[in-house]
């Protein structure tokens, strides 16, 4: 029953999360990134609806399928917060509500400087089913992803997330490093990872019309991230790790993004697609300032 | 005693008379503040500018760039007229975040150009 009631919240959630999406007329000008993050913050007051998906599936397994859907509101200009609600459906298995995590990114430094760091705090609470994979650390491995439902998401996990991202804008280019530690609140060693993106528009120019396919409206880019060991195995031995080509496109109701990943080694999956959409509910702040007659 | 409160008085009276006098532009470097903007001949570029408000600055600054008469300020007014192009660009970019305005660094720089345009275009 409360497997049940689970999963109906998150497919509920997830479609929810998408009609708003498709509601909502604004564009976040956002890199297409699936895993890397930029300096870019959420505007202050303002809402963003967001789904990734991944698409793969391991060797002498089954097809799987995972949805994040991701809430991300502007505090400050400088602090931007984030709810994911996670779920995966795996061919010839089921569809699960696999967790939720927090997120919390800062700006300590006021000013733009040739490199920005953001720091990054998350809290997940997943169960080891979850197929997100929204980064990739320790020795995490396709065959992680092979395990089947009802056996994998008996493995519940507290976890804590640190980054420090680091980016720049040189030009038309936004050029992204990640440093990520991840430390299950249990007994369990700290893991490592990274996340490297580049990616601009393809004209820098606006044309002065609106347009839906003119090329200043999509970006490309590629992203390059995997696993560094643990503290107990502090190696790139059985780690996993994939190159992905990506490019969005700025839409007039939202952002639409994909990516193919390549797995580099053995304990990777040989291909991991990605979609994404993004849209944003501007001002949502002042939606509750309204009735004193404007925003405060 | 009195006499160390009476200089501790002018010298706060001093400094927020400074403060108030000074402009957000003084902040700005020279080598910014005399920049002009390249695309300010460009036939299209107060158009452009113009989509790209619509598109990142009206849903604070209001479509007629009036703000909001609180945190969100006009944008028609004396204190924008007096920035050169250099200034308004560089804030652009460099935002204030402390006080919620974004850094639109992720901009392309000729995107920003053509903002500035367009605000030039609506004084």
């Amino acid at each position: 029953m409360a497997r049940t009631s689970l999963k109906s919240i998150w497919i509920s959630s997830s479609f929810i999360l998408l009609g708003l999406a498709f509601l909502s007329a604004l564009h976040a000008q956002e890199k297409p990134y699936f895993v890397t993050y930029s300096h870019d913050l959420e505007e202050p007051g303002n809402l963003e609806i967001e789904t990734k998906t991944a698409l793969g599936q391991p060797p002498a397994s089954h097809r799987f399928g995972a949805t994040a859907s991701e809430l991300e509101y502007g505090v400050r200009a400088w602090w931007t917060s984030e709810l994911y609600l996670d779920g995966q459906a795996t061919a010839q298995d089921s569809t699960i509500f696999t967790g939720f995590r927090l997120e919390n990114r800062f700006r300590p430094l006021m000013r733009e400087h040739a490199i920005n760091p953001v720091l990054y705090i998350e809290y997940e609470n997943i169960s080891g089913a979850d197929k997100t994979i929204l980064e990739f650390v320790g020795h995490d491995s396709q065959s992680d992803l092979a395990v089947p439902n009802g056996e994998a998401r008996r493995d519940h996990q507290h976890e804590a997330e640190l980054k420090l991202i680091l980016s720049s804008n040189l030009k038309a280019w936004n050029i992204s490093e990640n440093f990520i530690s991840e430390k299950n609140l249990g007994h369990q060693p700290w893991e490592f990872g990274y996340a490297l993106g580049a990616a601009r528009p393809l004209r820098t120019l606006g044309s002065g019309k609106p347009c839906v396919l003119c090329l200043e409206k999509f970006m490309a880019g590629a992203e390059a991230y995997g696993g560094l060991g643990n503290t107990d195995s502090l190696t790139l031995h059985d780690t996993s790790h994939y190159i992905a080509p990506t490019v969005g496109w700025q839409l007039p109701f939202g952002r639409f993004s994909f990516s193919t990943g390549f797995g580099l080694t053995s304990s990777s999956l040989n291909r991991v697609y990605r979609i994404g959409w993004a849209s944003e509910l501007p001002q949502v702040g002042n939606w509750f300032h309204s009735h004193n007659g404007g925003a405060q | 005693m009195r006499r160390f409160f009476a200089f501790l008085c002018l010298a706060i009276s001093v400094s927020l008379l400074c403060a108030a006098s000074s402009s957000r532009w003084d902040r700005v470097p020279a080598k910014d503040h005399i920049r002009v903007n390249p695309l300010a001949a460009h036939p299209d570029s107060a158009a452009a500018g113009a989509l790209a408000y619509r598109e990142h600055c009206a849903q604070c600054h209001r479509a007629d760039a009036m703000g909001d008469g609180h945190k969100k300020p006009a944008l028609r007014s004396e204190h924008v007229k007096a920035a050169t192009d250099g200034d308004l660009e560089w804030f652009l970019r460099q935002g204030d975040l402390a006080h919620g305005m974004p850094s639109w660094s992720s901009l392309p720089e000729a995107q920003r150009w053509q903002l500035v345009a367009y605000l030039r275009s609506i004084q």
